[in-house]
């Protein structure tokens, strides 16, 4: 089954070809199509999991050739190792959750069939990212990853703020894509080939300069940035809340924003040559993190919460491998457990988290409202969502000793040796705990503050609550892999390097546990006990709270400083090609037509005007010379005989030639006047002789 | 044999002012007979002076008292037909033939 | 393959174009269905072809099914001359395959429906003998034979402006080629002895003077420029494709401007390796420049045809940023890939915009909106041809874009420039996404579209076709990549001269 892995992404991807040609009008088929195939995606991850335990997660390659050229050869693959095996259990469970969940949650949507094959096709494409052995795979599946999140945002598109939301995660991811190709672009460069494995031997052999791996690290990790929603380009997630609830616990919690933790984790050995980049990923996370707990503050979007908390999870999962390279690009045989924890908590985090956002959605489906303002007391009502929604939130929050907590607590383990961030993880921490609880006190506790959606709440359906208590489970146990004592255990599988061993930290399993409990204690004075106002910490600290509770103001700032701009950028360049580049086409015509105008007048007036001329004057000639042909015979023939002696005359002498041609004109002017006046006469008298 | 010539030019140049001066068609036509006879006596007379025994000038003059009459003939019939068509011969009234 | 192959792909659509003019003009139907017939018999003659050189003849670089060089006019010594190698193989095989589909696709045309299919097939059979051409005599005549049936097609069958369209593409792409005949006029009387065949110029130019060298490559640079068309030469293009009836623009944004870096590829880049070096630099950067900026003025646009016009001008960037990085056969292989999947991706948004066009009779995109509830299979296509056109891997643009960046990348010296030609890829995303939210994303206007009807059967099958292919491209590229591997690294070799 191991050598048969290629084919897990392949199960989806029959199930939303089947659905899109054949069984789109047979809407239960086609999600029984789509669940059968993921649950059969499931159980092959299942056995490739098993495998390659029995292998020590020796890893396995299979590539076969998409382009060849001189200069790259780009190919599709897999590589199959202990984090691959892991991420594939991880997108198929909690993609069958999702999937099964969406049963109940969809109901009655019209366009059913057509959100199964979406999500098959994101399980598809999740399936290639994860599976993928070199930078131009993962490529291709992380945009198609994109392309389906993009159409699941915009699912029910008919609302205007969701086809914004599906447009603004598109971009904004694709903005950070745009510095993952210069990333490739410089790798095929210096390194000719993307595989990943042919890349990390020429990273680790020096066959590449250290700024060329920093600046090819940086610009690979903005597709990471972008896919995780790190700061800067982590205004999208949010938004993407406008989604179906399952599709922003598959998509944006658990799978698909996971892609750029499981990216850098991926590519360590690129990363961590070079320790000035791993140092930017790791601030980058700790900023993310940072800042995304503070908005989580004082939401009151119950998703909103849940993304910022995703946030701000991912933050901490990046920060820890960015420590981690940092650690290992200063030495080589570091112990840090950064590599570990992120991963680890990449695996625990996808479980609660997606469990979270079904909780929610659960409780969305019972209230049909997002705002947490309108609820409260819904315990009484959901049961099991509550309890699994409380579980969850523990885990979140890291309680011993749910799965949370052991992946938390490798988190700040990781910076042991970077006192800074370590306050910083802790603070984050303690905020985690607060807002969780906070919302989850605000949901399910207390009095309800809208009796009339409370009336109407109901516990959700079997098909919901059934994936609820799975993850329930799995965010208790799965954990549990990782415990430190196991000496096979989550980090002996999943591993940078070499094997690597590491011991039980009590202190900090103290610490972490005293931080999040306060955290916890917090939240039930203010919102469970109400012993303390919330009104009065937010008057107090009100430019914090201002500032937390608009995000930062970063949609505002983008907007102003980026989209108007480049909108209006658009006009002005548009203007310019109407009327300054045409304007200039058309104007060369503009001349050409005028300077032909020109020319014809030219033409006219003047060439014409003396060929006109000439034969003007050929006509006035021969006009007064068209009287000689009087039409009277005797008239000729007195001309002939008037030749005739002029010519005889001018033979015997010349001279007496101009006398008799003087005397000819004056005869036959006198005669022409004669005429006339005759003509005058015959007018005014009568015809004789008619 | 001087006065032979003499008389030939006189008559022709009678002829002549008459074909040109006529307004009747007739009478141009009797003018143009003037002139045929004034060639044929010079015709005749310069027979004298050149030939001797050769009797050319004679001969031609009979051709052109034989050519007159068929001339004569065929203007008479055109004069006929223009007093047909026109109602009168006067030639001045015959200048349709004109620019 | 057959003799005279190459001649019958030129003359077949010349004896249709005679034998549509002799059918009796109210007889729609069998004007319709010859000239279908006449222009599928070139198109199953061009697929053997391609299939056939795949095969056969792709190993190699060397010209095939050569026809010629038969004398044709002895005082000029020009011949004809055809012959086909893999740069001009998937040339032809675009304009067969768009050209039978645009013939279908215009059987919506009722008016003057006789002149229209015999125009069409003169122009297929002058787009396939400019591909096939190798004596310059014939490449020019082909070139300007094109452009008469065009100039009517646009003129006569076009939109409100056609008149200026028609008049503007006419004079603008003439303007070129007369500098291309001047060029050529150059080549020819400097050539010793004087002649007009490619290949034998290929061969001989390079060892023209450098100033010689540079002037015919800026002559010829200007005429194909404007045909593919290169920033600032672009602006005939969205008058010419807004006015243009839905066929033509297909064959316009599918064939004709590919002639353009066709031209450059197969005359200017090989016979002038000294001017391409020198001008390598300043044609990337016109490449960058239309790839940012067609991007930028898309997304101002307000009209559906002619946001996808301002597209192939971006688009058509990545070719001529291709083109700059000589030196990569990636890159090159690249500009190949654009210029195939830019025929079919942007011939299908032409096909899907004029069948929208024909039911609303609108083509501003403020006017619609939620037509995805009402026409949903439009709606898929028109999203997976917008998500071809921004590069969305597993189709052909995917392949291409990538080609051209990872080529141009490692070219010497364009590292800069090919870094912010990546920006395009956001734009683009930008202004095909803006598209789609406001024409099918949204909330739909019961009362004004609820007439809309979903697209028919024969608009699908002409556009399915140009989706099939743009994902095999997209999915398996490596033939294509193979058929003209070793032509393109045969063109390197003589560009490295």
């Amino acid at each position: 089954m191991l050598e048969k892995a290629f084919f897990i992404p392949f199960y989806p991807l029959l199930a939303f070809l089947v659905i899109v040609f054949f069984t789109r009008w047979k809407e239960k088929l086609s999600s029984g199509i789509s669940i059968a195939m993921v649950l059969l995606g499931f159980l092959h991850s299942l056995a490739v999991l098993i495998a390659m335990l029995g292998r020590d997660g020796r890893p396995l390659e299979l590539a076969y050739t998409f382009i060849d050229h001189p200069s790259i050869k780009l190919e599709l693959g897999m590589w199959i190792d202990g984090l691959t095996a892991v991420m594939l259990m991880v997108v198929t469970i909690v993609s069958s959750c999702v999937q099964i969940y969406s049963l109940g949650y969809m109901k009655d949507d019209p366009r059913w069939s057509r959100y199964y094959s979406y999500l098959s096709l994101f399980t598809f494409s999740m399936l290639g990212l994860v599976i993928a052995n070199n930078f131009f795979m993962i490529f291709i599946f992380w945009e198609l990853v994109g392309l389906t999140s993009y159409l699941l945002i915009g699912f029910w598109f008919e609302k205007k703020s969701a086809s914004d939301a599906g447009k603004k995660a598109f971009i904004t991811t694709r903005i950070g894509d745009l510095g993952f190709i210069v990333g490739l672009m410089i790798l095929v460069a210096y390194a000719g080939t993307l595989n990943y494995q042919e890349v990390f031997a020429k990273v680790t052999s020096g066959a590449i300069p250290a700024n060329i791996i920093a600046l090819a690290g940086v610009f690979v990790f903005c597709g990471a940035v972008g896919k995780s929603a790190q700061f800067p380009l982590h205004v999208w997630l949010p938004d993407a809340m406008e989604g179906p609830t399952p599709v922003s616990a598959l998509i944006h919690a658990a799978t698909m924003v996971a892609a750029g933790v499981y990216l850098v984790a991926r590519a360590m050995t690129l990363f961590a040559g070079s320790a000035s980049a791993a140092m930017v990923i790791a601030v980058i996370g700790m900023i993310t993190s940072f800042i995304a707990a503070t908005i989580a503050l004082t939401q009151n979007d119950i998703k909103r919460v849940l993304a910022y908390s995703t946030c701000s999870q991912l933050g901490y999962m990046i920060m820890a491998l960015g420590l981690y390279g940092v650690d290992l690009a200063h030495d080589p045989h570091t112990h840090s457990v950064g590599y570990y924890a992120g991963t680890f908590h990449l695996m625990t985090h996808a479980f609660f988290k997606a469990l979270l956002f079904l909780g929610a959605g659960s409780v969305i489906h019972a209230v049909h409202t997002n705002d947490i303002n309108d609820m409260g007391g819904l315990s009484k009502k959901m049961k099991i969502t509550t309890t699994t929604f409380f579980i969850a939130s523990l885990s979140i929050a890291g309680i011993f000793p749910l799965s949370g907590f052991w992946s938390k607590d490798e988190i700040i383990a990781a910076t042991v040796h970077h006192p800074f961030f370590m306050t910083v993880t802790l603070l984050i921490a303690f905020m985690t705990a607060f807002y969780m609880f906070r919302l989850c006190f605000m949901t399910f506790t207390g009095e309800p503050r809208d009796k009339h959606r409370f009336e109407h709440a109901h516990e959700s359906p079997k098909s919901m609550t059934g994936p609820l208590i799975a993850l329930a489970f799995l965010s208790v146990f799965a954990g549990w892999v990782g415990l430190p004592w196991l000496k096979h255990g989550f980090s002996w599988f999943v591993y940078h390097g070499e094997h690597q061993v590491h011991h039980p930290n009590y202190i900090l399993m103290v610490v972490s546990t005293v931080v999040a409990l306060s955290g916890i204690g917090l939240a039930y004075l203010v919102y469970y006990k109400k012993a303390i106002s919330a009104d009065a910490i937010a008057e107090r600290f009100k430019p914090l709270y201002k500032l937390s509770f608009n995000k930062w103001y970063f949609d505002e700032i983008y907007d102003a400083v980026i989209i108007k701009p480049v909108l209006g950028f658009t006009r002005v360049l548009w203007w310019f090609d109407a009327n300054i580049i045409d304007g200039a086409v058309n104007g060369s015509g503009w001349l050409t037509v005028k300077w032909s105008d020109l020319k014809m007048w030219f033409d006219k007036y003047i060439i014409d005007g003396a060929v006109n001329g000439l034969g003007y004057i050929c006509q006035a000639g021969s006009w007064a010379l068209k009287f000689i042909q009087s039409g009277s015979v005797q008239f000729y023939a007195l001309f002939m005989l008037g030749s005739a002696v002029g010519f005889v005359i001018y033979r015997v002498t010349p001279d007496g030639f101009y006398y008799y041609l003087a005397g000819v004109v004056i005869l036959a002017l006198a005669r022409l006047l004669s005429r006339i006046s005759r003509t005058n006469r015959l007018k005014t008298e009568p015809d004789i002789e008619g | 044999m001087l006065q032979y010539l003499a008389l030939a030019a006189i008559l022709f140049a009678i002829g002549v002012f008459g074909v040109l001066t006529r307004r009747n068609a007739i009478g141009i036509l009797m003018s143009l007979e003037l002139m045929f006879n004034a060639v044929n006596i010079n015709l005749v007379t310069f027979n004298k002076y050149v030939g001797g025994d050769v009797l050319a000038g004679q001969i031609f003059s009979l051709f052109v008292i034989v050519i007159a009459a068929a001339e004569a003939v065929v203007g008479l019939a055109i004069v006929l037909l223009l007093y047909r068509n026109w109602r009168g011969i006067d030639v001045d009234r015959i200048n349709v033939m004109k620019w | 393959m057959f003799e005279y192959a190459l001649s019958s792909l030129i003359f077949i659509p010349v004896i249709g174009f005679i034998v549509v003019m002799f059918l009796p003009k109210d007889n729609f139907g069998l004007i319709r269905w010859t000239s279908a017939l006449f222009s599928f018999v070139p198109f199953v003659i061009s697929v053997w072809l391609t299939y056939d050189y795949f095969i056969l003849h792709s190993s190699s670089a060397a010209m095939v099914y050569v026809e010629g060089p038969f004398t044709w006019i002895p005082a000029l010594n020009a011949q004809y001359f055809l012959g086909v190698d893999g740069i001009s193989v998937p040339m032809l095989f675009l304009t067969g395959l768009l050209g039978f589909l645009s013939i279908l696709a215009s059987f919506n045309i009722v008016k003057r429906v006789k002149e229209y299919f015999a125009f069409f097939l003169l122009l297929i059979a002058g787009m396939m003998g400019v591909f096939c051409a190798l004596d310059f005599f014939l490449f020019y005549v082909f070139w300007e034979v094109m452009l008469v049936p065009m100039y009517f097609l646009i003129g006569i069958w076009g939109g409100p402006r056609k008149e200026y369209a028609a008049i503007k593409f006419f004079l603008y792409t003439l303007f070129g080629s007369i500098f291309m005949l001047v060029a050529i006029l150059v080549l020819y009387f400097t050539s010793e002895p004087h002649t007009l065949n490619m290949l034998t110029l290929i061969q001989t130019a390079p060892a023209f003077s450098r100033s010689l060298q540079i002037m015919c490559f800026a002559f010829f640079f200007i005429a194909f420029a404007i045909k593919v068309p290169v920033w600032p030469f672009h602006t005939w293009l969205p008058d010419a494709h807004v006015e243009a009836p839905t066929a033509v623009s297909v064959i316009l944004a599918g064939v004709l401007l590919k002639m353009g870096t066709y031209g450059m590829l197969r005359i200017s880049w090989p016979m002038f390796p000294e001017a391409l070096r020198y001008f390598a630099v300043p044609i990337a950067l016109l490449g960058l420049i239309a790839i940012i900026y067609g991007a930028l003025v898309s997304m101002a646009q307000k009209d559906l045809k002619k946001l996808v016009a301002y597209s192939s001008v971006s688009h058509m960037g990545y070719c001529m940023l291709a083109l700059g990085a000589y030196s990569s056969v990636t890159a090159l292989a690249g500009c190949m890939f654009q210029m195939v999947s830019h025929g079919l991706i942007t011939g299908a948004l032409f096909l899907l915009v004029g069948v929208l066009y024909d039911r609303a009779h609108t083509r501003e995109i403020a006017a619609f909106g939620g037509l995805g509830v009402k026409i949903p299979v439009y709606t898929g296509l028109m999203v997976l041809f917008s998500m071809a056109s921004l590069g969305l891997p597993g189709m052909s643009g995917f392949v291409s874009e990538f080609m051209v960046f990872i080529g141009a990348f490692s070219h010497p010296g364009f590292m800069v420039i090919t870094a912010l030609a990546v920006l395009g890829v956001v734009l683009t995303a930008g202004y095909m996404l803006r598209m789609v939210q406001r024409v099918f994303l949204g909330e739909f206007n019961l009362a004004k579209w609820g007439g809309l009807t979903e697209i028919n059967f024969r608009e699908i099958v002409t556009v399915a076709p140009l989706a099939i292919l743009t994902i095999a491209i997209g999915v398996y590229p490596a033939p294509l990549s193979n058929l003209m591997r070793a032509t393109l690294e045969n063109l390197i070799n003589l560009m490295a001269r």
